[in-house]
């Protein structure tokens, strides 16, 4: 993370703590004083694709906003829902071949594989990012990487983090969730005497596997470095691994094999006391018809993911996208779309009814209702402001895509912690794999 | 007089035997040229280009394979997929010959079983792998379940998470859902056998063993060619089994080439990279089909002669 970023995000965070001090007012004042306008073209009409969908209150709150924009503009908007995981291949394409929906949500680096191919949005971005208290770090790395140029809007991140059962934590001795990496350890050591060990996933799964990253993060390891120049196989990144193995000791076993399902199953029947996920396992229960599934709901908890030596927040999300591509032949009412969505009425409400899964980019959103409405969402709210992207901490393109795609840290971890190979044995393993994604 | 010159040309050509057959192929052709060679070739030819997903690509020869050849994944893929396909197929022949035998005897309700023996085949595959992936779940499994309760192990097999169980836990997937294809059809082989031959050789009083080795192999010989040329692809192609039961993992243990080739070229945006790895399957494809024909088929072979 550059300095400069830093310091654009500290001028932000300022201008949240004097938001929280106005109060909610505040954004209709600023919001004249800070004015923008986009004139969409005559007879604009708007396809948009999109990931769909973790929990339907999402699509549901996105597909009104959507009614009321045409509503108030005239302009037609057709959404079309692409599970996540598909809507890379088909944003590439699109892109490529300069045909297809007017404005795309991605996910993680995607803008980064076509930065020319895509609406530059820097007056939008910024006049957001004043308005509602500054676009978080991660999300200039993901979507300024020039410190410049705005390639299209961040949307937010579908946060990952420790989920645990508050009673099972207590009869071994903690009475909240360790801040550091020691006492996670102690912990999980604990958690496994008393019988109710945690399990994370250390398979091919593309989202529960994030883990990983945080754990290489937070002990200074990472993939490459500023220039790009891979340096995975480092003293710190085999400090990592050896947590990692006394970690995996203390799993429930099978965890080589868990894929995204395997934790949110073992959670819910009661097989594990911690995991790292989405909000999903507690909605789960929360609504589930089986009573006693329900009644573990109160004893569900979260907590942010602990701070390893670096001493800072490590974390690793599924970050989205909101991309304008350059063919469109309504760049105006793309933005005009786009602008409407992120304000505080229109992005609020879908913030809510996504109901903490998905987290907001923009430090504003960090008192809107769903973070208080429920004690248990409020640190799913920091899962953007602690975030590093992915391909920390080089640039972003298509090495950091490939890398990512190919399990390569999610293996070594899996390979150190299950003593398939030594700690450096794995570490010199991803060094050479990923050396062939870095080449050029 | 130009009206008359076409009637004659469409005449002539009305008359012509190879004129016409070329008109008559061409549906046929065109389709094969389309939805066939056209991928193939575009195959081929991206595996010889750096294109990501989106972006064109340059010729950069031989590079793809180069890196392949000295990627450990690869060579990993290529090993899985290698062992995956001659066990499989192997467990697959052997069970499904032996299952055609017993089908072609006079059951009770030899119809009824013949329906029966066709369902794991009809059944998608995506749903009987849903299946397998609970049946090997490492929480979950019925069968570890069943086994603790019956007080054979104190510990839940760990069916996916270690390397070799994982392999073998996909193979057994794969030969239930492909027995089936290799039953039915060698059960439509031995119908064909015309039942003098057995009469023929029971009055020379030839032992059952003996009926089996001289009477029913060598003319089930082409048949078995065909129906194992088919499986061995099918096997080798895989995909859609691992992609749900595992992914490829754990440690990358039971990715085959197909799925390796779809996580680098869609989800790795390495199109290039994926296509090589596709068409590095083609010549394993192409020596199982060579190995069929020219072996198998072998006219002395398939009238119990032996080789000169």
């Amino acid at each position: 993370m550059s300095e400069f970023n830093r310091r654009k995000f500290l001028e932000g965070s300022a201008g949240v703590a004097a938001a929280i001090g106005a109060g909610s007012a505040l954004f209709a004042t600023s919001a004249q004083a800070q004015t923008i306008a986009f004139k969409p073209e005559k007879g604009a009409k708007l396809r948009v694709l999109r990931w769909s969908r973790f929990v339907q209150g999402d699509i549901d709150q996105y597909m009104k906003n959507v009614a009321k924009f045409t509503e108030k503009t005239g302009i037609e908007v057709r959404v079309d829902n692409e599970g996540w995981e598909d809507v890379r291949p088909k944003a590439a394409v699109a892109a490529n071949t300069g045909a297809g929906p007017d404005i795309i949500l991605s996910t993680n680096d995607d803008a980064n594989l076509y930065p020319e191919k895509l609406l530059d949005v820097t007056d939008l971005a910024e006049y957001l990012g004043k308005k509602y208290g500054g676009w978080y770090p991660a999300c200039e790395a993901y979507l300024r990487p020039d410190g410049k140029k705005w390639l299209g809007l961040a949307l937010g991140a579908a946060g990952s983090m420790m989920v645990y059962r508050q009673s099972h934590l207590k009869a071994a001795g903690f009475d909240a969730f360790p801040k550091t990496n020691d006492e996670f350890l102690k912990m999980l050591r604990a958690l496994k005497d008393k019988g109710t060990p945690g399990g994370f996933a250390l398979g091919n799964a593309t989202g529960d596997s994030l883990w990983t990253n945080w754990l290489v993060w937070s002990f200074g390891g990472k993939l490459v470095d500023k220039d790009n120049k891979v340096v995975i196989d480092s003293p710190e990144t085999i400090k990592a691994l050896e947590f990692g193995k006394e970690m995996y000791a203390t799993f429930v076993p099978g965890t080589l094999s868990w894929l995204d399902p395997n934790n949110n199953k073992a959670f819910l029947d009661g097989q594990i006391s911690v995991t790292n996920n989405g909000i999903s396992i507690y909605y789960a229960a929360k609504n589930s018809q089986d009573p006693k599934v329900k009644e573990m709901a109160a004893d569900i908890n979260h907590a942010s993911f602990p701070i390893g030596p670096v001493g800072v927040p490590t974390e690793s999300h599924l970050f989205f996208n909101q991309m304008v591509m350059k063919y469109t032949k309504y760049p105006q009412a793309a933005k005009e779309f786009l602008r409407f969505m992120m304000e505080w009425e229109q992005f609020d409400p879908w913030l809510s009814a996504a109901g903490g899964y998905i987290a907001q980019p923009l430090a504003g959103y960090e008192k809107s209702a769903v973070w208080t409405v429920d004690p248990k969402n409020t640190p799913y709210r920091d899962s953007v402001k602690h975030m590093r992207p992915t391909g920390y901490a080089g640039k972003l393109g298509y090495a950091s895509a490939g890398a990512g795609a190919d399990f390569i840290v999610a293996n070594m971890v899996a390979e150190a912690a299950s003593g398939q190979k030594t700690p450096k044995e794995a570490a010199e393993r991803a060094q050479k794999r990923a050396e062939r994604y870095y080449r050029v | 007089m130009r009206a008359n010159g076409k009637s004659t040309m469409l005449e002539k050509l009305q008359n012509s035997r190879n004129a016409l057959g070329l008109i008559f192929m061409l549906p046929a052709a065109v389709l094969l040229l389309v939805f066939l060679t056209y991928p193939l070739g575009l195959g081929t030819w991206l595996g010889f280009t750096d294109a990501k997903v989106g972006r064109s690509g340059v010729w950069i020869g031989l590079e793809n394979y180069e890196f392949l050849w000295n990627d450990s994944v690869t060579r990993l893929a290529l090993f899985n997929t290698l062992f995956y396909t001659a066990v499989a197929s192997i467990v697959k022949f052997f069970l499904g010959l032996w299952l055609a035998i017993l089908l072609n005897r006079n059951l009770r309700f030899k119809t009824f079983f013949r329906a029966v023996i066709l369902l794991p085949y009809i059944v998608p595959t995506a749903l009987s792998a849903i299946a397998f992936w609970w049946l090997y779940d490492a929480q979950f499994s019925v069968i570890s379940w069943v086994l603790t309760r019956l007080g054979l192990i104190d510990r839940y097999i760990d069916f996916l998470g270690e390397p070799w169980n994982a392999r073998f836990s996909t193979i057994a997937a794969n030969v239930w859902r492909g027995v089936p294809f290799v039953a039915i059809t060698l059960l439509a082989g031995l119908q064909t056998i015309s039942p003098s031959y057995y009469e023929a050789s029971a009055i020379d009083g030839a032992s059952p063993w003996q009926q089996f080795r001289h009477v029913t192999l060598p003319l089930l010989t082409p048949i078995i060619a065909v129906v194992m040329t088919f499986s061995v692809l099918f096997t080798f192609t895989d995909f859609q089994l691992i992609y749900v039961i595992t992914r490829g993992g754990p440690l990358n243990a039971t990715h085959l080439m197909a799925t390796l080739s779809f996580q680098r070229a869609i989800s790795g945006g390495a199109l290039g990279e994926g296509a090589a790895i596709s068409i590095a399957m083609v010549p394993f494809l192409l020596a199982a089909i060579m190995f069929s024909y020219f072996g198998l088929q072998r006219r002395a072979w398939q009238q119990g002669g032996s080789d000169k």
